[in-house]
């Protein structure tokens, strides 16, 4: 019976994962291939070549992409961190009036199509100076990050129980210290996915790094991505697209492997009971 | 601390980076990152050799929607940051009000392209671009298949669909499965348009909306071809020819699984590229037409260049456009990346075609070329094509039949008209 | 105001810091200290262009010409119009049968993925918050599909689900379960269906990365309670895991949701211009940016507003999301 059970447990967990590596797996021998052997169906790799590779890595700008994609993102995690979660704790351990009428307009944000705001944003963006610099995105992506983390953290903090807050009233801790001494270490679990969620947004998001940026290098790396083409106007570059796709997969799997411990770690039993 | 400053340092860097373009310098924009833009970096070397003119490229995803939607936002913007623009052959008419009328700068030169180009370039007497290279769809044909069995190429859309189904038929009893009579552009979108658009002017049905402004879709002759490919659809076509954009279709056609495919010059090289399996089997002839007194028709393609009324450098912009459009860089180009000229003088140059074989067979597909109507219909250009490629999308995936559909069109177009275009 | 109490506290405890209300000042003054830095980011953010396009949705603004739009009220919504013959027109974009169609396609889109993402969500959260060798692994694995750029993941499955070289019919055939070559995106049948593949395939990720962090806050020692009381699995699931999970989950399917109904790039990409898979957002943009529509672009943006935070009370108000903390 258990064995079965066993069995059963570890069957489950490997159709998770081939349903969710299988399209990826498949970018990467696509990514081997050149030219028409890309339009034949193969499960294994039949043909091993980098030239893909070489061609992305080896293009002028793509690693200044990169870079200009992980210091946009990473600049958004932490703002919305920062902003999300002294914004939670006032959301969800202070009562006062309209709490939930903020909350609920903090949601609002988030219900407007992005595509509508586009044209808003673009003149904000231009009339502040920010046109073609990262800062436009930073200051662009609040919009989507911010709404979201600071729902999630409030409704984490919220869940903190009430005796571990007090006890630091009582030892005269004012509310900065109760956010970043008490809490803050509880909240870790929450934080690193929040975070990683937000990161994640950030580093795929397409529409306003296009049209907030111009020039290469300044331009992020979905935008790269989108930028890839073909000898000629009509022509996909299939087997360059998937390389490139690979590339800018790999950190943010290096980065879940990395966060993973403290995603795991969570909250030892004793440090919560309520 | 330390990571501190390396933050700090990091971001000192990004800021930097934004205000390295001089205000002397210009910027052209253009949705192409492949061979396109390689050869105008190269030619904008040599312009900044000969004139001391620095140009930067901004480039754009190569999907036509993605681009006009970035350039109307830009330019509604009021964007000083791009002075010239790369625009599709369609756009000029709708974006006509946000870019410097070039009459009196190419009063010069506008006499060596084809009148028909210009034309289209041309709204309410004000000349907006000015033509880089033109494109027009051919049809592409396995002349191995149609000499094995003795066939040949067909002039008709009728001849067409009986050859790619015997073709089809004989050649999977004996074995090749996948094969397919015909290939095209069946999605919906604007390549549907164009395609519907030859199968209509090629039977006699008018070009959906007339140069005068008058809509002339809704006649038998348009829904008779509309039917006729509505026939294709699951016989000599793949069911999936619905979704095909151009490189489904040459994905089909270069592993050798289509008899016949409609398609731009851009396939002709890719076609005899080293590993493709139909190296050398093939030729390109006009499209076919419906017989009785017709004619051929190709829908008009191509690219030009327009100079944004924002720029703060418009007489140094000019200049570039026209340098761009000059007789000198078309041959260059048609050359060194095989685009078409739009000079009718350089399809007899011997250079042109010594280097480009495939060149002069164009000649003919292009003098049957047939425009877009969107020089008549102006900013509402794209809502007219979106109707139209959705009645005929309608039609192929038996959503109606072609009258019904057209007659639909018709009274939907008419209310988008109202008083005029 | 002066006996604002703590969230949460009960009985004695609350009783003991209503008295001080000093430290109760305090404590609101730097809670709206800490509002402020989150809600002036977000007031120009996001207020300056909504109120814009709201804006803009009562005026004839062409694209070409921002500056020069005219106030024309609620035209773009409702137009009625009385003919000279006594027939009346109704126009404007709630008279449009296009923008009714993609209302329809969005919630069914919206109702759809976010139940199977829910669903698959919570049984890949509870598959990893269980303990086995490797599970490091899974957890990177299964966050792939998430980390993907859309675009390119659209473009990827769209490339799999080609009709003539996509490996998806090729491995439906040889596994027997269709007879010929489906064009997945192109027949109107499937088309949603294979933008829902796509889409739950997508953002399950996220749906069970969110569950599992509201499970692992779950104490351990109410599990072992209710093993050493010999409950079955699955009435723990129900009793105990469901109703811990509830807030964690609630704010997931919300977050989904709104993604949900405002779904654009994926749609754009894979099936763009199939009427049976158009949203209202990509109605919104098609009028906004291809034709010469801005004005009623506005109007359709503004009526999706409308539409999800409708919607969003309703699943408020009906799902008891609470709001005041506390169980």
């Amino acid at each position: 019976m258990a064995i079965i059970k066993k069995a059963l447990f570890y069957l489950l967990v490997l159709v998770i994962v081939v349903v969710s590596v299988f399209p990826f797996y498949y970018a990467i021998i696509t990514s081997l291939k050149t030219g028409t052997a890309l339009f034949r169906v193969d499960f294994w790799p039949t043909q091993i070549s980098f030239d893909n590779y070489t061609s992305v890595l080896t293009s002028r700008n793509f690693p200044r992409n990169v870079l200009n994609s992980l210091f946009v993102s990473a600049s958004v995690v932490i703002l919305a961190l920062l902003f999300a979660v002294t914004a939670a704790f006032a959301l969800s351990r202070v009562r006062f009036r309209g709490r939930s009428l903020l909350l609920l307009t903090v949601l609002a944000v988030s219900m407007f199509p992005q595509i509508a705001v586009l044209a808003g944003l673009f003149e904000l963006v231009r009339g502040m100076g920010l046109y073609n610099t990262p800062f436009a995105l930073i200051f662009s992506y609040t919009i989507f990050t911010l709404p979201f983390t600071v729902w999630v953290l409030t409704t984490f903090m919220r869940d903190l129980p009430v005796e571990i807050e007090e006890a630091a009233i009582v030892d005269g801790a004012t509310p900065w210290v109760i956010i970043t001494k008490v809490f803050m270490p509880l909240m870790w679990p929450a934080l690193v996915t929040t975070g990683l969620l937000a990161f994640i947004a950030a580093w795929n998001e397409f529409l306003f790094a296009l049209t907030f940026t111009s020039s290469e290098v300044q331009r992020t790396v979905p935008v790269a991505i989108g930028l890839l083409s073909g000898a000629s106007q009509y022509e996909i570059p299939w087997g360059v697209l998937m390389a490139a796709s690979v590339i800018v997969t790999v950190p943010l799997v290096v980065l879940v492997l990395i966060f993973q411990r403290k995603i795991v770690a969570g909250l030892t039993a004793g440090g919560v009971k309520g | 601390m330390k990571l501190r400053k390396k933050l700090l340092a990091l971001t000192a860097l990004f800021a930097l980076g934004a205000g390295s373009a001089h205000a002397a310098d210009l910027s052209m924009v253009l949705g192409d990152t492949g061979t396109g833009a390689q050869f105008l970096r190269e030619v904008l070397d040599k312009y900044e050799k000969d004139t001391g003119v620095k140009v930067n490229i901004v480039t754009m995803p190569s999907s036509t929607t993605d681009q006009f939607g970035q350039y109307r936002l830009w330019l509604a913007a009021g964007n000083s940051d791009i002075d010239l623009y790369q625009t599709d052959v369609i756009w000029a008419p709708q974006l006509a009000d946000q870019f410097v009328d070039l009459t009196a700068a190419a009063k010069d030169v506008v006499g060596q392209h084809f009148p028909s180009i210009i034309e289209s370039q041309t709204v309410n007497g004000k000349l907006v671009a000015l033509p880089l290279f033109t494109d027009a769809p051919a049809l592409y044909y396995r002349k191995d298949l149609l000499d094995k069995y003795g066939k040949q190429p067909p002039k008709t859309w009728d001849e067409l669909a009986a050859t790619a189904k015997e073709v089809q038929d004989k050649e999977r009893e004996a074995g090749q499965k996948d094969l397919w009579g015909f290939v095209w552009q069946g999605n919906a979108y604007e390549g549907l348009t164009c395609d519907a658009l030859e199968w209509v002017k090629s039977s006699g049905g008018g070009q959906i909306i007339e140069a005068d402004g008058s809509i002339s879709i809704n006649n038998p002759n348009a829904a008779a071809a509309i039917e006729r490919a509505k026939s294709w659809v699951g016989t000599i076509s793949p069911p999936g020819v619905l979704a095909y954009q151009e490189e489904e279709s040459r994905g089909v056609w270069q592993t050798g699984n289509a008899v016949f495919m409609r398609n731009w010059p851009y396939a002709y090289a890719l076609g005899n590229g080293e590993d493709s399996s139909v190296k050398g089997k093939f030729e390109v002839t006009t499209l076919p037409f419906a017989g009785d007194g017709n004619q051929p028709a190709a829908t008009l393609g191509g690219w030009n260049v327009a100079v944004s009324k924002y720029s703060k450098q418009q007489d140094a912009a000019i200049k570039l456009a026209i340098y761009l459009a000059s007789p000198e860089v078309q041959k260059w180009r048609a050359i060194e990346i095989a685009n078409l000229p739009t000079i009718e003088a350089l399809y007899d140059d011997a250079d042109v075609a010594k280097a480009q074989p495939f060149m002069p067979a164009w000649k003919a597909v292009f003098q049957s070329a047939v425009p877009r109507p969107s020089a008549p219909t102006k900013t509402k250009y794209n809502e007219v094509s979106s109707k139209f490629w959705t009645a005929v999308h309608n039609t192929l995936s038996g959503n109606g039949t072609a009258a019904e559909n057209l007659e639909i069109l018709e009274a939907d177009l008419e209310d988008l008209k109202g008083s005029g275009w | 105001m002066t006996t604002v109490p703590m969230s949460g506290p009960s009985g004695a405890a609350a009783a003991d810091l209503t008295g001080r209300s000093d430290l109760q000042r305090q404590r609101l003054r730097a809670a709206w200290m800490f509002l402020a830095p989150m809600l002036i980011a977000l007031a120009i953010v996001a207020g300056w262009p909504l109120v814009r396009t709201i804006y803009f949705s009562f005026t004839n603004a062409s694209l070409n010409n921002l500056s020069g739009a005219e106030w024309i009220g609620f035209d773009n919504y409702l137009q009625i119009r009385t003919l000279s013959s006594g027939r009346v027109l109704y126009r404007g974009l709630l008279a449009d049968p296009a923008w009714w169609a993609a209302v329809w396609n969005t919630i069914r889109f919206a109702v759809l993925s976010v139940a199977f993402e829910t669903v698959f969500g919570m049984i890949v959260a509870l598959v990893l918050n269980a303990n086995f060798r490797g599970r490091a692994l899974v957890r990177a694995a299964i966050l792939i599909p998430w980390a993907i750029p859309t675009i390119v993941s659209a473009k990827m499955w769209q490339w799999m689900l080609n009709d003539q070289f996509g490996i998806i019919n090729e491995i439906a055939l040889n596994l027997g379960l269709i007879s010929q070559k489906i064009a997945w995106t192109a027949s109107p049948d499937t088309a949603m269906i294979a933008v829902l593949i796509v889409d739950v395939w997508k953002t399950t990720p996220f749906m069970a990365l969110l569950i599992l962090a509201g499970l692992q806050m779950i104490p351990g020692d109410i599990y072992e309670a209710a093993k050493i009381d010999g409950v079955h699995p699955i009435k723990v699931f129900w009793k105990v895991t469901l109703p811990l999970v509830r807030p964690a989950l609630m704010v997931a399917v919300i977050f989904r949701m709104l993604d949900a109904l405002r779904i654009f790039d994926l749609i754009y990409v894979l099936t763009p211009n199939n009427a049976q898979t158009k949203t209202m957002s990509v109605l919104a943009r098609e009028n906004l940016f291809d034709f010469d529509k801005f004005a009623y672009g506005s109007a359709a943006s503004t009526m999706l507003f409308l539409i999800i935070a409708v919607i969003t009370i309703v699943y408020v108000v009906v799902g008891r999301v609470n709001f005041e903390g506390g169980r």
